[in-house]
């Protein structure tokens, strides 16, 4: 079993905690002029996203956590299974509902994924940085609106809604930053 | 790897400040010195591990050698021996993690002051840091008022388990079960994660008048032996200096290191000898004194606005 000690603790760094594997977020060795060393970490258990701040004393050892990002495209859903495959190897692997949670209304087919794998599972599906959705519903802007103020609401053909520009209508395609949820632009024709 | 890791320029600013702290002690007629940086014996504080170096001379005979974490004991020697008012500006090695803020081995200025109080060494300490960060005037305030101001906890009457109902209810991670840590690891823990972001970020704090359970080689305070005329100084979220008015009571210097040493075996640590000569120089008699030590490379991250000790190193510890 391969263990980490916090000498060696840094971004980005898998490590089991409580059971669940971890990804740290940042680190910062702390030794108080006469006090005890420790780090202070800010950790994301990597099952349920939870991001929490913990102590170690340094020296400590755990055990490392089999962890790996692969980049995958994403294929199909069967109802119950996301499937992706690995455009070099055309291997395929599916991951479940729980892996995928909220991402998933941002897989678009043939979008390349980063899926998170433990012990060769998915347990993380994070979709890329921005995507493009069409806009399947929203309501007609008002004569005349040019940039817009707070915007309208738009369902995309994924399910997610986000806020767009009164200009913007049903059918057309737009640009989303999926870690904020946000309207970026208009897709580029 | 083989390049460094701070800019030249910064380099060149390193280089600067120590011809300004210089100028600065040789305008009020204190000494540069030179002690050794290999010494005979090593340091027993609890949380300081020395670095230790065989010295072998002949087939039978090998010696345990210790680098220094300060250079307190052997200028503490000179100044039994008469030298006066000293300063030097010294590497110094301890043996634990690197990080941001961190080298294991780093550059200490440390001076002593013949005749001064730890009132008249803190105006010195904040002349100096007005000269070399051009900063305005130092905030002062008692370990027991900070405390106060931002916990509501008096360190010096709270029972650990007070301490410990704290963090829970602050939500401060520890770092061990509470069981394990002492009173001093809680108000550490407290001091770090609570104190420490909120005091100093406009201009330098300096926070006085430690509990004596944290005294070091600090006197205790005459009016009030709960603390010790220690004190330390803070910036930006950076400790930056500790300074004593100093212990001269060898009696009492030697229960204390005899203290850390049963400390030391509690949590697992060898036991260190104590310092002989340097005993010897107390029983011979250190003047009354106050002395400090001061983080050089700190003070050059502040004076740069660095975020990390490498970026005023020229090779931190995995390019050395």
């Amino acid at each position: 079993m391969a263990t980490v000690s916090t000498n060696e603790f840094k971004g980005g760094l898998k490590l089991m905690l409580d059971g669940e594997p971890c990804t740290i977020l940042e680190n910062e060795y702390v030794k108080p002029g006469k006090g005890q060393a420790f780090n202070r970490v800010k950790i994301r258990k990597l099952i349920s996203g939870k991001v929490l701040e913990k102590t170690f004393k340094s020296g400590e050892s755990f055990e490392a956590a089999d962890v790996m990002d692969t980049e995958l495209a994403y294929l199909y859903t069967d109802g119950e299974f996301y499937h992706f495959m690995n455009n070099d190897t055309f291997e395929q692997i599916a991951a479940d509902e729980k892996a995928v949670g909220d991402n998933l209304k941002w897989l678009v087919e043939n979008d390349v994924c980063t899926i998170t794998l433990w012990n060769g599972s998915p347990i993380a599906v994070t979709p890329p940085n921005f995507v493009e959705l069409e806009i399947t519903e929203t309501d007609p802007g008002l004569k005349g609106d040019t940039a817009g103020t707070g915007g309208k609401p738009a369902t995309l053909s994924t399910g997610a809604v986000v806020r767009v520009p009164l200009f913007v209508q049903t059918g057309e395609v737009i640009k989303v930053d999926t870690r904020s949820g946000e309207y970026v632009s208009r897709a580029q024709k | 790897m083989w390049q460094p890791t701070a800019p030249l320029d910064n380099l060149r600013k390193r280089a600067a400040l120590l011809t300004a702290i210089r100028d600065f002690f040789s305008e009020r007629n204190v000494l540069e010195v030179d002690t050794p940086r290999l010494s005979n014996s090593g340091v027993t504080d609890v949380h300081l591990d020395n670095f230790t170096v065989a010295f072998e001379h002949g087939s039978h005979n090998q010696q345990k050698l210790y680098l220094q974490t300060s250079p307190e004991y052997a200028m503490k020697r000179l100044l039994a021996a008469g030298s006066g008012c000293i300063y030097q500006i010294t590497p110094a090695f301890r043996h634990e993690g690197a990080g941001r803020l961190h080298n294991p081995e780093f550059t200490l200025l440390e001076w002593y002051r013949v005749g001064f109080t730890m009132p008249m060494l803190i105006d010195e300490v904040k002349a100096l840091l007005m000269t070399t960060l051009h900063c305005s005037e130092p905030k002062q305030i008692t370990y027991q008022q900070a405390f106060l101001t931002h916990t509501g906890l008096d360190p010096l009457s709270v029972k650990k388990d007070g301490l410990a109902r704290y963090c829970v209810a602050n939500n401060i991670p520890l770092y061990d079960d509470e069981n394990k840590l002492s009173h001093d690891d809680l108000l550490q823990m407290i001091f770090s994660w609570v104190i420490e972001p909120v005091i100093g970020r406009e201009v330098p704090c300096v926070v006085t008048h430690f509990p004596s359970s944290q005294a070091a080689l600090a006197r205790l305070t005459e009016d009030d032996p709960r603390t010790a005329e220690r004190f330390e100084v803070y910036y930006k979220g950076i400790e930056l200096a500790n300074g004593f008015d100093e212990l001269t009571d060898i009696h009492v210097q030697k229960e204390r290191f005899e203290g850390d040493n049963e400390k030391r075996l509690k949590i697992g640590k060898p036991s260190i000898p104590l310092d002989q000569h340097f005993l010897s120089a107390l029983q011979a008699g250190l003047p009354a004194c106050a002395g400090v030590a001061l983080g050089i490379d700190r003070l050059l991250m502040l004076a740069l606005e660095a975020s990390c000790i490498d970026e005023v190193l020229s090779f931190p510890i995995p390019r050395a």
